[in-house]
């Protein structure tokens, strides 16, 4: 039981990584537009429309992440928040910009303030994966001690392990962000966007393998558990995933077949972090295991429970999303697809029955309130004052309109 | 009980902070940026779909140009919550490590629950706001109601962990950590959660409302008094104006609960220094370590409004010691702050609702439309005033009467400069909001109406 919620958590990295990583490689396209077939502006205005509606929810995958660690490990969460502070304080930076950025450039296409906001959008966009891809290094390479900020404030991130793990969350961002792109521009039948997209992922595919073999070889003389866990056992399994995987990729965009491309560039990514846990299990921290580091029995049921009833409601929602997105319905329209509904001649309204409920609520409310000091007699009082609430809501928003012109100003 | 607390498991071990009141000061501004934003994820999904709703049984397109010109405030709005609310996470470790690592456990299914209701709140406002146009209107609608849901059970789920720090329970204390945890009921049956809940709720209403009305009381003042400003500030003023008296009831039981739970907290409210039967409340005033002073006192007032009874016996300050007492004039002021500016709002939404109600149109004096453009900032100094009443109330404790705020804090170094920088990028952020909300307000109404 002390490993399922791992396993969410893994998950919760594996779609942040895949997802939102996608958004900040968005990112680093606009700063990096131009020089291939499509127009600057056209690679940055394609990069920001493709991830308008799903930019928050790819978000919410880190703070899964986040919640489900600190209920399920907690002294893990406190470990590792405490010792690495400092990188994780520039993540939060750089999530503050970047959603500051998105917030103020979504909104605002014909600005001409928005040159800065874009290049602000772009760095945050290299700032934010790259810190957090020094924190994974820094657990990974065992850098991250048991205790409030028991570890080495600086070499904890600043390490080669951590410096080539963060370099290769830019670049998987990047690769993903591309490929992704690519088959965006595809549905849209904007040939030299998808073309330009296509040569993006193709050299940032290649970019994003070497830095990924290149990492290997640092983690070998880094650190030689971390290494070993990778090249034994499921380690070795989800590294050669990961690679058929991207290489498949590499293949299927140059077919330029982008959906399947889609799948396969997420799968390997996702066989990076699963890679990285079967490496390091059963260890968490230096000299903790997963079963030390486990809240009680309670908790991690109703963790697994929380996380089981938020799945039946979310998996739908995402589906739901995700299918509106690749199928275009969520795309910028030229001409409104929607029908616009006539005007119908209002009804006449019962408000003197709803006046008399209202204030009816509203005695009965106060009353059971204020006297009641617990139970169901208070419950029922407040229900009474959220139904006077909305019943005198329902009067006196009811068909402002139509009154009478008042006063014209003065 | 500090004395268990020494020792956590030999781990999180008590700390030897310099900057403690830094990390304060730096959870506080974050919680301050985000606390507002937190009204708007309450109430506005609420009103944009009743604007909606009526143009579906109307037909009135001038009320789905007013839901659309919303939905795109409400979106960005809802981004920047995003973030300040990823920082407060964050935080959360950054600062309190020894808090999480020993009491996480307990109340963690409080934020999971909680991220399951923001990645609806996420999904279904992407869906909706791009969705405008390109959905059919009554799907449409649909796809925002989980918006306004989601914005509700999120804040409960974070509220219940705030009614557990101020009430906990559901844990066994063994060397400064929680074991043998009941998440569920230390949470949902914890009896000063609710209070709390329903209170903020209301509050989101206040807040969100005024500061929409204000927009068009402004509008109003400066000659631009269509249709579109009326209906607009029609909507969002009711919804004020409802909210603000009833949340005086509402005050009136959170009061009565924290008397029953924490007398210190009360105590510290009013500044009591003694145990006092029939105890006075003063208006404004100092307490001086003892007494308040230059205040007016109002005979036996404290004792009617804890306990609903004027001959009541109040617990002091006194009954703890010092170093358990809260800054005792840094809540009195606060609480002052919220009540008084919660009966102003109270008084001005009651006059609404009387011309409004009674005569069928909407007030027609330039001093009601100025007080309504000064409510929105009122209403959200009272929010932080609220805050900071119950937070700084609950001193010095961080899980009430078991951990104190000092055994939770980093012992990382830098906070300081952590604070430092986090200031300047909220001032950014801030100026950003600023200058986005005005171009809102600028473009013109026919970009919304077609298209």
């Amino acid at each position: 039981m002390a490993e399922i919620p791992m396993a969410f958590i893994l998950a919760g990295l594996a779609a942040y990584t895949v997802l939102a990583g996608a958004d900040f490689g968005a990112g680093l396209w606009t700063l990096l537009a131009g020089g291939g077939p499509a127009s600057r502006v056209a690679v940055r205005d394609h990069a920001r429309h493709a991830m308008g509606p799903v930019w928050e929810a790819n978000h919410v995958w880190l703070i899964f992440v986040l919640v489900v660690c600190w209920t399920a490990y907690p002294v893990v969460f406190g470990s590792i928040m405490s010792t690495l502070a400092i990188p994780v304080f520039l993540a939060a930076v750089g999530i503050i910009l970047r959603g500051a950025s998105y917030a103020l450039r979504g909104q605002l296409d014909t600005s001409r303030a928005q040159h800065p906001i874009e290049n602000l959008f772009a760095l945050s966009s290299i700032l934010t994966p790259f810190a957090l891809g020094t924190v994974v290094g820094g657990i990974a390479s065992g850098r991250v001690p048991v205790g409030n900020a028991a570890g080495d404030p600086v070499t904890s991130w600043l390490n080669p392990t951590s410096v080539v793990i963060g370099a290769l969350a830019v670049a998987t961002g990047g690769y993903l962000a591309a490929v992704y792109l690519a088959a965006d521009a595809h549905r849209l039948g904007e040939r030299t966007l998808e073309l330009d997209f296509r040569a993006r992922a193709l050299v940032s595919g290649l970019c994003a393998g070497a830095l990924a073999l290149a990492a290997l070889v640092v983690v070998r003389s880094d650190a030689p558990a971390l290494f070993h866990g990778l090249t034994s056992d499921g380690g070795i399994a989800a590294v050669g995933v990961s690679v058929a995987a991207g290489l498949m990729t590499l293949f299927l965009v140059w077919r330029r077949h982008f959906g399947p491309a889609r799948a396969s560039a997420a799968l390997a990514v996702a066989a990076i972090v699963a890679g990285w846990a079967l490496a390091q299990r059963p260890r968490v921290l230096p000299g903790l295991t997963i079963d030390q580091a486990a809240a009680s029995r309670p908790t991690l049921l109703a963790t697994i429970i929380a996380v089981a009833c938020g799945a039946i409601v979310l998996v739908p929602s995402l589906l739901l999303l995700f299918r509106l997105v690749l199928r275009g319905r969520l795309d910028p329209a030229d001409t409104p697809s929607a029908t616009i509904l006539p005007p119908r001649t209002p009804r006449k309204e019962q408000n003197h029955l709803l006046a008399a409920f209202a204030a009816a609520t509203f005695l009965i409310g106060v009353g059971m309130t204020v006297i009641a000091n617990s139970g169901w007699v208070l419950a029922l009082g407040i229900i009474c004052l959220f139904a006077c609430a909305i019943s005198t809501f329902g009067l006196a928003a009811a068909d402002p309109s139509q009154q009478t012109e008042s006063r014209i100003h003065g | 009980m500090t004395g268990l607390l020494a020792t956590v498991g030999g781990v999180f071990t008590s700390v030897d902070q310099d900057y403690l009141s830094q990390a304060r000061q730096m959870q506080a501004l974050s919680l301050a940026v985000h606390i507002p934003l937190v009204c708007f994820g309450i109430a506005f999904p609420a009103m944009v779909l009743y604007c909606e709703w009526r143009y579906l049984r109307t037909g009135d397109a001038l009320f789905r140009t007013l839901a659309r010109r919303w939905s795109k405030i409400m979106l960005a709005l809802f981004a920047v919550g995003v973030v300040t609310g990823t920082i407060l996470s964050f935080e959360f470790g950054l600062l309190w490590p020894a808090f999480m690592a020993n009491f996480a456990n307990v109340f963690g299914l409080g934020f999971t629950l909680e991220g399951f209701s923001f990645f609806i709140e996420a999904i279904f406002i992407g869906i909706y706001v791009y969705g405008w146009d390109r959905l059919p209107p009554r799907a449409h609608f649909l796809s925002g109601i989980p918006i306004a849901i989601a914005g509700v059970t999120g804040s409960l789920f974070v509220i219940s962990v705030n009614g557990w720090m101020n009430h906990p329970g559901g844990f066994t204390l063994q060397e400064g950590r929680a074991v043998n945890e009941h998440p569920w009921s230390a949470l949902f049956g914890n009896s000063f959660f609710w209070h709390e809940f329903v209170h903020m709720y209301f509050a989101g209403y206040i807040v969100a409302g005024f500061l929409v009305a204000g927009a068009y009381a402004w509008a109003f003042l400066r000659g631009r008094w269509g249709r579109y400003e009326r209906t607009a500030l029609t909507v969002a003023l009711s919804a004020a104006a409802i909210a603000a008296p009833l949340q005086v009831v509402i005050g009136d039981w959170a009061a009565r609960e924290v008397a029953s739970a924490q007398p210190t907290k009360l105590a510290a409210l009013e500044g009591l220094g003694q145990t006092t039967r029939g105890a006075p409340e003063h208006l404004l005033g100092w307490y001086n370590g003892h007494d308040v002073v230059y205040g007016i006192e109002i005979p036996r007032l404290l004792s009617l409004l804890a306990f609903h009874d004027p001959n009541a016996t109040v617990q002091g300050l006194n009954a703890v010691p010092i170093a358990d007492q809260p800054p005792v004039n840094v809540v009195r002021f606060s609480f002052q702050t919220m009540v008084g500016i919660g009966t102003l709002l109270a008084l001005l939404g009651v006059v609404y609702l009387y011309v409004r109600l009674r005569h069928r149109r909407l007030p027609n004096s330039t001093w009601f439309y100025r007080a309504v453009m000064l409510a929105g900032p009122l209403s959200v100094t009272a929010l932080w005033a609220g805050w900071i009443t119950t937070e700084v109330g609950r001193q010095p404790w961080i899980v009430y009467h078991v951990m104190r705020t000092t055994d939770a804090v980093t012992e990382a170094r830098g906070i300081p400069v952590g604070y430092g920088t986090l200031i300047v990028v909220y001032l950014a952020l801030a100026g950003g909001v600023a200058w986005l909300l005005r171009r809102f307000s600028r473009a013109p109404l026919e970009v919304d109406r077609h298209g």
